[in-house]
């Protein structure tokens, strides 16, 4: 027994679990190589004070049947600031290796291990090891390797140039080599480039790549984003925010976030002689007035040796840094997006009538600061709405939805399935017929049928989740944002909702979470954890937005209904005056301007609200704040 | 009112008075408008509610209640509209000197209002109401604002009438009878020798012929009406008249159901919806021949004639035997209840059961021999 007991790679583990990183099939597999790619790409960007500019390339290298049929290549080009030569192999080649894990800083990955990850299960599937072509400056020769990952060693093992990579000189002769090479980049000064080949499933809809680049683009607003689906259709996000992000700062942690393990191994490492000087230093909001109160609350001597702190004494630091009052950390090592540019970015990719947005205070959750922001677009119309014919006839294709209510619910984002059975009536198919084996006529009415429909009540809401930039695509049941959308009263700001469901309207609303350490509920960061802290900076952020989109709402309804209410009395005053005018010849013209003013004075004062004592209000100003955008729907 | 019309030659003194009231009527609206007030019209109540029994006078009259139309009010703005429109129509006739029936009113009014795609009367039955609402308004009877409703009911008997000039003597009228028309004022129809002792009134047509085909009018001197069902304004009218003008006891002989019943109330106290009118029209000495909740077993009918009572007549028959006009009348409780307990009702077409001329012959001479009615 004892002789079969070994070391486990991490890379040999995660080979075996896969589902852990978000591997778990071939069409997930697709989005989440595209997506640790691109948030690599974006922060590095980011971090040298580069716009950032990213090329997204997904081609499909199957012939068309056998093994080979579900092979995708994807790359992933930046125009970052490029990674010295002997790092490359390491970052794509290496799991948990990064500069992300050990700091506290707000960055989009945290691990370490996604883009590594990525290339292991390209690897694992089609063998074809993972190619990066990096460019540090016009001048610099720049570096282009096949890596594969030796997942035993969990080491990197360089697969060109007889394990040294090869170097492309600058200038025109560079481009020969990159010629000879086949290697695919995109002419720039500066900038990295990933190729990974992978078996996967292309699909549009929910859970796409397209989405993923959709909402990225929403949440950041600085980015410019290039993307050639499998099918040579491209699309680009244009940026509308030319400033980049404020640089967020990295900060030592709070004590609160610390757990026992954590106190220990960090006990271990330090460098610090005593323990006064280890708390000041490694943790901020210690001074040594609070440090000396740790150490009597632990009953052990400030001055203590580090090295000499038993683990039964370090429990005792961690119950008195529990009980010690330490004040919040610092907050501001955080870079929120900011209201104008969600308001932007909304804009930009969500059409509707009415935005609004909410930049909450930050705030601290086991001693980690985060920072709630809120962007709601009312008024889209509905993705189903704006499909055309030829890409349903591509969707109907492509799914593997068995019946054509599921597929509608799970294709089209905000479609209920109170709508899906609307237009499922309206095209007269039958309910639980496959899509796939609908006909051509079929598909017509189908089509006809969702641009007619009146989607408007069985929409629902469309939530958007993003954290710390990066858009958060599945788990949404189990995710703190969405369920905290749907505890919040809709009902009171205008939507209507059913108790424990989304509110329904044509509404979008994205929540972003920014915070130096993100609490996911697993690895593949999916969904965010439910502290209560974060939940109620959720709920307000939530609240401020809603109370605005009632505002507007109330007031729309009200000049409606006003308009209404005067049209009808302005139908039969002009009949009134000419019915009156030939019994007792009165001057038509003279009483009906008359009348005119009489129904003015009506309507209005039928608007004036009395308060308790009976004595009008004054009208509710919509004095909806500066972080409103209305667009007239015309 | 801004300028004086000139009175026209051909007016008489009603339609002079009449329009006086539509001008005034008009004249509210211009002023409460000038005033910068919500023009509004405070229109008599037409419901159970705002009726009364009066015992003494044994009609029907209309109470004090009324209700408000305002023009200001989303929902009573089209009828307000709609109200004025009649009023200019019924301005236009009197002026004009003719007449028209209520459907042609309905036409003369109705067009698309300018600007909507909505007409000012979508169907006749939203234009009768408010003509009637005109008319308790003014206080004028339909003729007066030269309206007719549809022409109903026939007459025959030892009569000589003058009807707009034209000499008519309805004992010569054939097996089709003499049309009586809705407008039958004085100023129309002139009563020129009568000889007839009493007014026998029939429900319908059907059982009218019966009447005429055997002579009935002529065997026992009397004048033969009838309404088609609830009788129309223009033969309650002449029946109130020949009653009292010519002091011609009415005898009604209708169907033993709730409809039968009702009208018979109708024509002996004046109608709910209209009882403004009653004292122009009611005739409370008329009285109801039959058929009686007796008569089956009395007259030894077959059960084939039964029609079974269904719950609206079960309802019905309570709400008349209710109303004040029968509650202290013992005779009517109990053949209200006699039918209730019979659970059948009975057409006056029963009686031909027994004989084809049975209802002529035998059932109506007995029953005013014996002076057999209830009052």
């Amino acid at each position: 027994m004892a002789a079969d007991q070994r070391d486990i790679s991490v890379s040999e583990f995660f080979a075996k679990n896969r589902h852990l990183l978000g591997f778990d099939n071939p069409r997930k597999a697709l989005l989440t190589a595209v997506k640790e790619a691109v948030d690599n790409a974006i922060d590095a960007c980011e971090e040298a004070g580069i716009l950032p500019e990213i090329w997204v390339h997904i081609q499909r290298t199957g012939n068309g049947n056998g093994n080979g049929r579900n092979r995708y290549k994807v790359g992933v080009q930046d125009n970052g600031p490029g990674i010295l030569k002997k790092q490359i192999p390491l970052i794509f080649g290496k799991l948990l290796y990064g500069s992300k894990f050990h700091r506290l800083r707000m960055s989009r990955g945290q691990q370490g291990i996604g883009i590594s990850a990525a290339g292991m299960y390209g690897l694992l599937t089609t063998g074809k090891p993972v190619k990066i072509m990096s460019k540090v400056s016009v001048r610099k020769p720049a570096h282009y390797y096949e890596i594969a990952i030796d997942t035993k060693r969990n080491r990197p093992e360089i697969v060109n140039g007889r394990g040294d990579g090869v170097d492309i000189p600058p200038g025109q002769r560079g481009n020969k080599t990159i010629e000879k090479h086949g290697i695919e980049w995109i002419e720039a000064n500066h900038g990295t480039r990933v190729t990974i080949e992978l078996e996967a499933k292309h699909q549009h809809g929910r859970g796409s790549v397209d989405e993923y680049l959709e909402q990225t683009a929403i949440a950041n607003p600085h980015v410019a984003i290039h993307y050639i689906d499998p099918d040579d259709n491209e699309k680009s996000y244009a940026r509308v925010a030319d400033t980049l992000p404020a640089e967020p700062k990295e900060i030592k942690p709070h004590p609160y976030g610390v757990e026992l393990g954590r106190l220990v191994a960090m006990l271990k490492d330090t460098r610090e002689p005593t323990i006064t000087q280890f708390l000041i230093k490694s943790f901020s909001r210690v001074s040594p007035a609070v440090a000396r109160r740790i150490c009597e609350a632990a009953k052990i001597g400030a001055r203590a040796s580090t090295k000499k702190i038993s683990r039964h004494q370090a429990d005792m630091v961690y119950q008195a840094i529990q009980q010690t009052k330490i004040s919040a950390p610092a907050t501001d090592c955080i870079s929120p997006i900011g209201e104008e540019l969600i308001l932007k970015g909304l804009h930009q990719v969500v059409p509707g009538e009415f935005y609004a947005a909410a930049t909450r205070p930050p705030s601290v959750y086991r001693g980690n600061p985060f920072q709630i922001e809120v962007g709601l677009a009312y008024g889209s119309s509905s993705a189903a709405h704006r499909v055309t014919q030829e890409s349903l006839i591509e969707l109907i294709e492509q799914t593997d939805a068995r019946t054509l209510r599921q597929f509608l619910a799970t294709t089209f984002d905000g479609l209920g399935a109170d709508a899906a059975d609307k237009i499922i009536k309206q095209a007269g198919v039958k309910t639980r017929v496959a899509p796939r084996n609908l006909k051509v006529k079929e598909i017509d009415h189908l089509h006809d049928a969702m641009r007619n429909v009146n989607l408007h009540d069985g929409q629902t809401m469309n939530v958007l989740r993003y954290a710390n930039r990066v858009p958060l695509q599945f788990q949404a049941g189990g995710c703190a944002i969405t369920q905290t959308v749907t505890s919040t009263n809709w009902r009171s700001y205008g939507l209507g909702q059913s108790r424990g469901q989304l509110p329904r309207g044509p509404v979008t609303v994205m929540v972003h979470m920014a915070s130096v350490w993100v609490p996911f509920t697993s690895e593949s960061k999916e969904a965010i954890a439910a502290y209560p802290e974060i939940q109620k900076e959720l709920r307000l952020a939530l609240q401020s937005v809603g109370r605005k989109l009632g505002m507007y709402l109330r007031r729309r309804r009200k000049v409606k209904h006003e308009g209404q209410r005067r049209n009808v009395f302005l139908r039969y005053l002009s009949e009134v005056a000419t019915a009156v005018s030939s019994i007792n010849q009165t001057d038509r013209d003279k009483l009906y301007e008359q009348l005119l003013l009489v129904a003015r004075k009506k309507t209005s004062e039928a608007d004036v609200q009395l308060d308790d004592r009976g004595r009008p209000i004054d009208e509710e100003e919509m004095n909806l704040g500066k972080n409103v955008l209305i667009v007239d729907p015309s | 009112m801004t300028k004086k019309k000139t009175p026209l030659k051909t007016a008489s003194d009603k339609d002079q008075q009449t329009l006086a009231n539509l001008t005034a009527l008009a004249d509210g609206v211009v002023a409460a408008t000038r005033r910068r007030r919500d023009p509004h019209l405070d229109i008599p109540a037409r419901s159970l509610s705002n009726v009364r029994y009066s015992p003494r006078k044994k009609i029907i009259e209309m109470g004090k209640n009324t209700n408000r139309r305002q023009l200001f009010n989303l929902s009573q703005a089209k009828s307000f509209m709609q109200t004025m429109l009649v009023a200019s129509g019924a301005t236009q006739l009197i002026e004009q000197g003719k007449s028209t029936s209520i459907r042609g009113l309905y036409y003369l009014l109705k067009h698309t209002i300018e600007g909507a795609k909505e007409e000012t009367f979508a169907e006749q039955s939203e234009c009768d109401p408010v003509i009637e609402d005109v008319e308790v308004l003014l206080a004028s009877l339909r003729e007066e604002l030269h309206l007719y409703a549809q022409k109903r009911g026939d007459m025959v008997g030892d009569i000589v009438l003058l009807d707009s000039g034209d000499e008519i003597d309805c004992s010569r009228m054939g097996s089709g009878g003499y049309g009586i028309p809705s407008i039958v004022e004085p100023e129309v129809i002139q009563f020129k020798k009568c000889n007839a002792r009493f007014v026998l009134h029939v429900e319908k047509d059907t059982v009218w012929q019966r009447f005429n085909e055997d002579k009935f009018w002529h065997k026992h001197n009397c004048l033969l009406t009838h309404g088609a069902g609830q009788p129309p304004r223009g033969v309650r009218r002449l029946l109130y008249r020949l009653h009292n003008e010519l002091k011609l006891p009415v005898y009604c002989l209708l169907d033993n159901d709730p409809w039968g019943y009702y009208i018979y109330s109708v024509i002996k106290q004046g109608s709910i919806n209209l009882a403004f009118e009653s004292k122009r029209m009611a005739v409370p000495a008329a009285k109801f021949l039959g058929l009686r909740s007796i008569d089956f077993k009395r007259c030894g009918l077959s059960d084939s004639v039964k029609i079974a009572l269904n719950d609206t007549d079960r309802r019905r028959a309570k709400q008349i035997a209710g109303y004040p006009w029968f509650a202290h009348k013992k005779p009517w409780q109990r053949e209200i209840k006699k039918l209730l307990e019979n659970g059948f009702k009975l057409e006056v077409e029963a009686l031909i059961s027994r004989e084809i001329s049975y209802v002529t012959e035998q059932y109506t001479p007995e029953r005013l021999k014996n002076r057999d009615w209830l009052d």
